[in-house]
Parts: structure tokens; C-alpha cells; sequence
């Protein structure tokens, strides 16, 4: 009995010790961006007052009010988009027989292994070509494509497990396949829905690679491009950098927190069943 | 899929389906097909198509400009020719030594302290772990920068211990910043590989336990006999997580050393932009982005058949 009880005690340090190591750094961030800006001094303490205005002083000099605005474009409309094209795809994979299902499902899968590097070059050239560079819809497009290899095979998997009894019932009152998918399917599948729209918003948000080469013309930038360009240009100004870097992690860090459970269950099972 | 094609392909007999059943298959497929068209179409055209283009452009010379001339496979000997383009991607071989290796050996071993207990506080913990996972991999290289600057907090950390010595430019130095970037990755995903490892574990019962100690198992005994079997297929999945992470690092790379100093953090990812749109040498950009999918898919394939099978 004494072994055991041990034994909890060490289980519960160790892992609020790794999720000390995991927040302490982000801790003291968030007391860098509160110190008095362009010391030039990177070493942390608490300082006797708080310099709240440096959060209002980086959204003017990094114009972040501008990029989280694009951010937030991106990313909502890409989730949306994710969302609308993989729940009927996943619908299809599942539910109806069709030549070349299990081919295309394969073909599916296999983009959840595409680096965005091996697209790039030319998506850059062919966007320009039909005026999509330079432009947040190019971007929007490329990160729904890059989200619907998971969003489909993630709901394909929830359709498979759904009880095939909603579906019986619904095809012997004369339901139509479209009446059965939203009035009958979707209903219980908001916490999968969910799981996708944290999943498909972080990703997107996080991205750096596709919009830094399909908004190089420089009209447009999204928040984490505009950090990276405030890095540049600000290198040592590490107050000023700690506050930019929150406002651009704030967005995910809010969603996530909000939909924290969902999104646990999103990596955990997901990733189990790839 | 293989008995629908034989079915539709074949006459069935009519006491079993007329042709009116026939045709409502017919219906039906035709449904299904129409419900996977428009995420099928969105994916050809902005993921396959630029992904062969991308493949096509690997065995061409161009400078996106003047026109494009066929050189077959001399980009892919340029790389593997040229010992900057090996290095790099030895490099990322490293980075799997710090984002793969060493995320799982710590994992497990921590894994292995908590056994099969319940931890208390779970949903708040396992929300801190994600945590550098969640975040912008640009807000944690800028965070990562200052924490390893010449007088920043881990320099001060190690001075005010005693480990003077120690304290260096950890991103600037010649011999430290891949270990140092290294180490970054391996902070983004531990938390990540324990949580998946817990949830692997809660689901070994709790019986094979107690009956390994009833056995006389120490510690190291129930870890290799219970605890690591039980978890073999989130250890499959936390590489695949992980290396994939290792070799995508492009952010990162960007934001803390843009692959310096000299060229001690060139990794693929990197290359892969700064030859295509500073170098512009588009054809050996591409080679360089399908080596690292060829690469990418390769080490999946490697992780993933093991576990499938069995």
C-alpha cells in the first residue's frame, strides 16, 4: 500500500514538473512584455511597474491590427471551407460504394505526408499566373487543401462508427442520404466537428511557408509573417518582441484553451487511428 | 471496394437484383461520388497538381524566368554531389536525434514513473503540455531567441549556478546552434509525446500490473514487460508526429538562425525557399522539396507497417 501511494506521488510530480517546463518559458515571456521597452537588456525581472503600453506600442509598429485581421480571414474562412468539403467526403468514403473508393481514400491519406516545401514553387508561379499571389484567397485555398486530407479522413472515421441504426431508421421513413447526413449525423457528431474546426484553425494560423511566398509582394501579410518581419527590424528589443509575440500567439492559445477538450480528443484518437 | 467493382462490372442474377435494384446502385454510386467531388476536385488542384508540377520542375533547369530546359536527374546528383546540401540534410537527421530520441526517452521514462496511476488534475495539465505544441512555431522561435541570447535567461540561469563557463551565444555558436534548435523541438513536443503516452497507458489493465508484481517485477521489469508493449502503437504515432516535425522545421529554422551561423542550421525545409526565391534555382529547389517528401514518407512507412500488421 505504501509502495503505491509512492508511486502516485511520483506519477503527479513528474507531470506537473514536464508541464512546468512547458509553461515556465512562456511565463516569462509574458513578463519580458511587460517590462520598460528598448533597454536593450535581455535579462528577466520584475520590474516595479508594468508596461502595459507596450502591447499598444507593437500593434502600431508592427501594424499587427492589420495582420490578425488577415490571420483571422485565413483561418476562419479555411476552417469553414475544411469543414464544408470533408464532412460530405467523409460522408461518401463511408457510407457509399463506389469504384475506386479505396483508391481515393489512399490518395486522401497520403497528403497528410505532403511538406507544404514540395508545393510551393509551383503554386507561387501558378497563383501569379492567374493573379492569386499577393492575395489572402490564394492563401485560403492552399490551407484548406492542406487541411482536408485530415478533416476528411477524420470524419470518414466518424461516419464509420456512427450507428448504422440513425441511418436504417432514417432510409425507412424515405429520408434522402442529404436529409439523413445533416438532420440525423451531424447532430451527434459536434464534438468531432469541433476537434476539426480547433485542429484545421490552429494549423492554419500557425502556418508560416505559404503565405511568406504567396504574399511576398508585401500588400499583405498575416500575423506570424509580420512577427518575423518585427524580429527583423526590432532584433534586440526583446520587450517589444515578447509583446508582439503574444498578440500573434493570443488567437490559437484563446481557441485552444476554449476548446481544449476537443482538441486533446482530435490528436489523441486521431493520431491513434492514423 | 474490389466487390462493388465485381458487382457492377457483372450480371447479377435476376431472382436477386432486377434492374431496377441495379440502377439504384447505379443512383446511389453516383450520389456518393457526388458527395466526394468537390473536396476530391479542391485537392487535386491545390495539393496533387502543384505537388507532380513540383516533381516535373525537379528534373528541369529554370530561373523562373527565361524558359525551362529538361537536365533529367542533375539536379538530385547537384545534391547529392555538393557536401552543403548533404550536411544539410545529416542536419536534419539530428534534429530527429532531438525531436524523436530524445522526446521518447524522456517520455517513456517519465511514463514509466507514473505506471498506471491516475493523475489528479489531468484536464488542466494535459492543457499546459499542448501548450508549446498549440503555439505559433514563429512566437516560440522569437520566444526561444531571447531565452538563449548572450545575456538572457538560460545564460543567467547558468551564471547564477556557477556554470559560468557554460554560458555562450547558445544560436550563434558554431558547434551549439543545431543542438540548441534541437532542444527547442524537443521542448514544443514532449509534451505532446507524454500526453499521448498517458492515454496510451490508461488503457493497459490494470491487472497485467498487479499481476506483474505478484510476480515479483521491480520497476524496470513492469516497464519493459507491461508499460512499453502496451504503448508500441502511440510510440508509432508520437514518431511519426515527431520526425515529420523534425523535417518541416522551415519556421523555426527562420526565425532563430535563417540557417547560420555560416551553415550550421541549413536543413532541406530552408534550402528549399532560399534557393527558390533568393537563389532562384527553381529546378534544384524542387529536387530538394521531393528528397524531403520522399524522405517524410519513407521514415512514415518505416514507423507506421510494424503495428498495422500485427
Amino acid at each position: 500500500m505504501k509502495t503505491t501511494r509512492a508511486h502516485a506521488v511520483t506519477g503527479q510530480l513528474v507531470v506537473t514538473c514536464a508541464a512546468a517546463i512547458a509553461v515556465v518559458p512562456l511565463l516569462g515571456v509574458l513578463i519580458m512584455a511587460l517590462r520598460e521597452p528598448d533597454t536593450r537588456d535581455s535579462t528577466i525581472r520584475l520590474s516595479d511597474s508594468f508596461h502595459f503600453s507596450n502591447f499598444g506600442a507593437v500593434w502600431g509598429l508592427a501594424d499587427l491590427g492589420a495582420a490578425l485581421a488577415s490571420s483571422f480571414t485565413v483561418s476562419i474562412t479555411a476552417t469553414l471551407l475544411t469543414v464544408l468539403l470533408s464532412v460530405p467526403a467523409g460522408y461518401a468514403l463511408a457510407h457509399f460504394r463506389f469504384p475506386l473508393r479505396n483508391t481515393l481514400f489512399v490518395l486522401l491519406l497520403a497528403g497528410l505526408m505532403l511538406p507544404n516545401e514540395s508545393l510551393i514553387i509551383p503554386l507561387y508561379f501558378d497563383f501569379r499566373a492567374v493573379g492569386l499571389a499577393d492575395n489572402l484567397l490564394g492563401v485560403i485555398l492552399v490551407e484548406t487543401a492542406l487541411g482536408l486530407a485530415f478533416g476528411t479522413f477524420w470524419m470518414r472515421s466518424f461516419f464509420r462508427e456512427a450507428s448504422p441504426e440513425i441511418v436504417d431508421a432514417g432510409r425507412m421513413d424515405g429520408a434522402n442520404s442529404f436529409v439523413i447526413l445533416v438532420r440525423l449525423l451531424l447532430p451527434t457528431a459536434v464534438p468531432q466537428l469541433l476537434a476539426l474546426v480547433v485542429l484545421t484553425f490552429v494549423w492554419s494560423w500557425n502556418d508560416l511557408l505559404v503565405p511568406l511566398v504567396m504574399l511576398s509582394g508585401g500588400r499583405q501579410f498575416t500575423a506570424p509573417m509580420a512577427l518575423a518581419a518585427f524580429q527583423g527590424q526590432y532584433a534586440t528589443d526583446y520587450a517589444y518582441l515578447a509583446a508582439a509575440a503574444i498578440l500573434t500567439a493570443l488567437p490559437v492559445v484563446v481557441v485552444y484553451l476554449v476548446l481544449q477538450r476537443s482538441f486533446a480528443q482530435g490528436i489523441t484518437s486521431g493520431a491513434t487511428k492514423g | 471496394m474490389t466487390s462493388s467493382l465485381i458487382a457492377g462490372s457483372r450480371p447479377v442474377p435476376r431472382s436477386e437484383a432486377g434492374p431496377d435494384a441495379r440502377g439504384q446502385r447505379r443512383r446511389t454510386a453516383l450520389v456518393g461520388i457526388g458527395y466526394l467531388a468537390p473536396a476530391l476536385l479542391f485537392y487535386a488542384v491545390f495539393l496533387l497538381v502543384p505537388f507532380f508540377h513540383s516533381v516535373y520542375l525537379s528534373f528541369c533547369s529554370w530561373d523562373g524566368i527565361s524558359p525551362k530546359r529538361w537536365v533529367g536527374l542533375d539536379n538530385y546528383r547537384s545534391i547529392m554531389g555538393s557536401a552543403q546540401y548533404r550536411d544539410a540534410f545529416a542536419h536534419s537527421f539530428v534534429l530527429i536525434g532531438f525531436y524523436t530520441i530524445l522526446t521518447m526517452a524522456v517520455a517513456l521514462v517519465l511514463v514509466g514513473f507514473l505506471g498506471s496511476t491516475k493523475v489528479r488534475g489531468m484536464v488542466l495539465l494535459r492543457a499546459a503540455l499542448f501548450l508549446p505544441y498549440v503555439i505559433t512555431p514563429v512566437v516560440t522561435g522569437v520566444a526561444w531567441r531571447w531565452l538563449l541570447a548572450p545575456d538572457g535567461p538560460v545564460n543567467a540561469v547558468l551564471r547564477a549556478v556557477g556554470l559560468d563557463g557554460w554560458a555562450r551565444a547558445w544560436l550563434g555558436d558554431f558547434d551549439w546552434s543545431l543542438p540548441s534548435v534541437g532542444l527547442i523541438g524537443t521542448w514544443m513536443l514532449l509534451g505532446l509525446a507524454l500526453v499521448l503516452l498517458i492515454a496510451g497507458v490508461q488503457r493497459i489493465p490494470p491487472d497485467l500490473y498487479e499481476a506483474a508484481r505478484l510476480d515479483g517485477a521491480g520497476p524496470v521489469r513492469e516497464f519493459l514487460a507491461v508499460t512499453l508493449p502496451g504503448v508500441r502503437s502511440e510510440v508509432a504515432v508520437v514518431t511519426v508526429l515527431t520526425v515529420t516535425a523534425a523535417l518541416r522545421n522551415f519556421d523555426l529554422i527562420y526565425v532563430t538562425t535563417q540557417g547560420g551561423p555560416g551553415s550550421s542550421t541549413e536543413v532541406p525545409s530552408f534550402l528549399v525557399y532560399q534557393q527558390a526565391f533568393f537563389v532562384g534555382d527553381l529546378g534544384l529547389a524542387s529536387a530538394m522539396g521531393v528528397l524531403l517528401t520522399l524522405l517524410i514518407l519513407v521514415l512514415t512507412m518505416l514507423t507506421l507497417r510494424p503495428w498495422r500488421k500485427g
